[in-house]
């Protein structure tokens, strides 16, 4: 048993693979079985994902040496340099990991009665379970190449999720095309960034080049390549045109896995940012870069939302802004990161927020998506206008928009104000502006939500929504839980941030340590 | 073209089709040693099959080529490249357990520069003809659809 265990890191990847392989040929004699079989498959990889969480937050990274003779060889033959795909799994790496797990598990488990009624799901679940894998491909890999690879695999089997159903408008097929391109025009330039590196250093491991990282002009182009389709891919706000075209025509569950995609994106540019290029780059520059990304998306992100009808598209838009917070904590640590005073002082705390905000966006947006995929379901439209008066029949969706809401908003005691809190305080201390601004697009947050709250649930009960009934029992499940984890993130919000994100924090500062674990030494 | 294309066409197509299969069936099959692999073997394959789409027209080729079949040895193809990685868990995923061995592709590779033999590289080639088999079947699929798609087009506009 414990020998199967040490390969966990590449089972997590492996049996997504596996079971989204097996599903076309499963599918050919049992229809029902194949949402089982996703199911079960991403219930195991989160077993497996908590158990590697639990092994690098108690001993240390944890490396996979992909077809080499021991797990943890990282440099054979005496060789100075690894030349094999390696895993590096740090504190970093498996808090993303976890997100993915989670969201991926409760996306499989909703899906179940959430797409029983349509065709080619044999299809629907292989590229579920394909965007699963990549997704824990890009988070896990040590390689930049290896990224590359998974980044495609992602982008190709959500672009087809997007476009899963297209309708006779053809809505989702123009959102899955724009995506597409959004997505080819980002992965040629991770490439061409990768061949900058690949020219300079001759390697491909991601701690090697960082090791003799030199920040030629070579590399600054690179950077800037890097930061700004990642920041794309993310959906921040100068190149968010794709996020709510893409999010409000996948349906419900996908969109909760795409939020969780775009996140895996924000992860490798933080990624980029502080392990790849750490000290070389000009940290105050590319710090304030990224704050000024993240105001912009906030506030742009709220703004548009304000105004929208669509359900789905309102969410998209508060998606965008959410993002902001996280851009914005994140780049004040890397903007401080040269100062070890303000660092220690308000950095690490700031940092603290942003990526304990990922965790918490990954929830409560998945939440409200899959209210949202609820009240489709049971009304046919995402049309507020349409809608009202649904709570008098839909009493379970109801209650989980009110915590999803809230939490977004960030209002005590939910997920959204632990973490928003932490970045109100610390950005307080580096500029009292930005702080203020994040406390404003809160409060805009919670006036659109009340809006959304007020005409798709109260008032009184509408004629043609009569005989509408709560949906089925494995999409209150699936949402369930993901209540169950915000009320639990915001009641205990001091042991998450110590137990999980602070490591994960001091893994993205700590270059030294992630260049030390492929190459030994420091 | 929906009826297939002249005598010509046709005739020249039946004696090249069979060089052509061999031909990317030996790109798979040296894909360890040569230029090319699995991915290309296989879309040379496929091509094939596109140049017999091409000149029979969809409905007289849809009898040889199944839509099911193709898409059955798509899947196989891809679980038998999986299957292979997971056999090598005994040391790491992915690890090549047959090269070295002694059997079949299992020679321990010459040191040097040398003609090459096709008894060598382990999993890699076994690999090689699992993808060889996924992709000729995939890219089969793609045509096959884009055919039949085009032809309805064609009925449509005709109507």
């Amino acid at each position: 048993m414990s020998s199967i265990l040490m390969h966990a890191p590449a089972l997590v990847i492996a049996l997504p693979l596996l079971a989204a392989f097996v599903t076309p040929i499963l599918g050919r004699f049992n229809r029902k079985t194949i949402s089982w079989l996703a199911s079960f498959t991403l219930g195991l990889t989160l077993l497996l994902t908590i158990f590697i969480a639990k092994q690098v937050l108690t001993n240390g990274p944890i490396v996979y040496v992909f077809g080499g003779t021991e797990i943890g060889l990282t440099l054979p033959f005496g060789y100075s340099m690894p030349i094999r795909i390696i895993f590096q799994i740090d504190a970093m790496g498996i808090f993303m990991g976890l997100i993915t797990a989670v969201v991926a598990f409760l996306a499989a488990i909703y899906s179940i009665s959430y797409m029983e009624q349509h065709t080619g799901l044999d299809k629907y679940y292989t590229l579920l379970l394909l965007l699963a894998t990549s997704m824990f491909g890009m988070e896990l890999t040590g390689d930049i190449f290896n990224f590359f690879v998974f980044f495609e695999i992602a982008s190709i089997s959500s672009v087809a999720l997007v476009a899963f159903r297209s309708t006779i408008s053809g809505e989702p097929a123009e959102a899955g095309l724009k995506y597409m391109v959004v997505s080819s025009i980002s992965a040629l330039m991770v490439l061409f960034a990768i061949g900058l590196f690949y020219g300079q250093y001759d390697a491909l491991n991601i701690a090697t080049i960082a090791s003799v990282m030199q920040f030629t002009q070579l590399d600054k182009i690179a950077l800037i390549l890097l930061v700004t389709v990642l920041s794309m891919k993310a959906g921040s706000v100068p190149m968010h045109m794709w996020t709510p075209d893409a999010y409000s025509e996948a349906p419900a569950a996908i969109t909760m896995v795409l939020v969780a995609a775009s996140q895996a994106s924000l992860y490798a540019l933080f990624r980029i940012t502080f392990s790849l290029y750490n000290v070389t780059l000009n940290t105050i520059t590319v710090g304030w870069i990224i704050i000024i990304l993240g105001v912009l998306s906030m506030f742009i992100g709220v703004t548009m939302a304000i105004i929208q009808s669509d359900i789905k598209r309102l969410m998209a838009y508060h998606a965008i802004s959410q993002t902001g917070y996280m851009l914005l904590g994140v780049g004040v640590g890397l903007a401080v990161l040269t100062n070890p005073a303000a660092l220690e002082s308000y950095g690490i705390k700031a940092m603290e927020g942003g990526i304990f905000h990922i965790m918490n966006h990954a929830m409560y947006k998945g939440l409200l998506f899959l209210t949202a995929g609820s009240l489709f379901y049971r009304t046919g439209t995402r049309d507020l206008n349409r809608m009202g008066g649904l709570a008098h029949n839909m009493a379970y969706t109801a209650t989980f928009f009110i915590i999803g809401a809230a939490a977004i908003a960030g209002i005590p005691p939910f997920n959204g104000f632990a973490s928003k809190l932490i970045i109100y305080e610390s950005v307080y201390q580096f500029n009292p502006l930005l702080s203020i601004i994040a406390m404003l697009v809160s409060i805009l947050t919670l006036a659109s939500f009340v809006k959304v709250f007020h005409s798709a649930f109260l008032g009184p009960q509408l004629e043609h929504y009569k005989s509408v009934q709560e949906v089925p029992k494995s999409m209150v499940l699936a949402m369930a839980t993901l209540a169950c984890i915000i009320v639990f993130f915001g009641l205990f919000p001091e042991l998450i941030v110590k137990h999980i994100v602070h490591p994960a924090v001091m893994a993205l500062i700590d270059q030294a340590r992630y260049t030390a674990t492929i190459l030994g030494g420091i | 073209m929906i009826g297939g294309m002249s005598r010509i066409v046709r005739t020249m197509t039946t004696l090249i089709f069979g060089f052509i299969m061999v031909y990317g069936f030996y790109v798979i099959a040296h894909g360890h040693l040569s230029p090319g692999g699995g991915f290309q073997g296989g879309a040379i394959v496929a091509s094939a099959f596109a140049l017999l789409l091409v000149t029979y027209g969809t409905s007289q080729i849809q009898s040889f080529l199944s839509k099911d079949l193709l898409s059955i040895l798509e899947s196989t193809g891809l679980v038998l490249f999986i299957t292979f990685a997971f056999l090598g868990l005994g040391a790491t995923f992915f690890y090549n357990f047959v090269s070295n061995s002694g059997g079949l592709f299992g020679t321990p590779s010459a040191i040097g520069v040398n003609p090459g033999d096709l008894n060598t590289g382990g999993t890699i080639t076994l690999m090689n003809m699992a993808v060889g088999l996924e992709v000729l079947a995939a890219l089969g699929v793609i045509v096959l659809t884009m055919s039949v798609a085009s032809e309805t087009i064609h009925k449509k506009e005709k109507q």
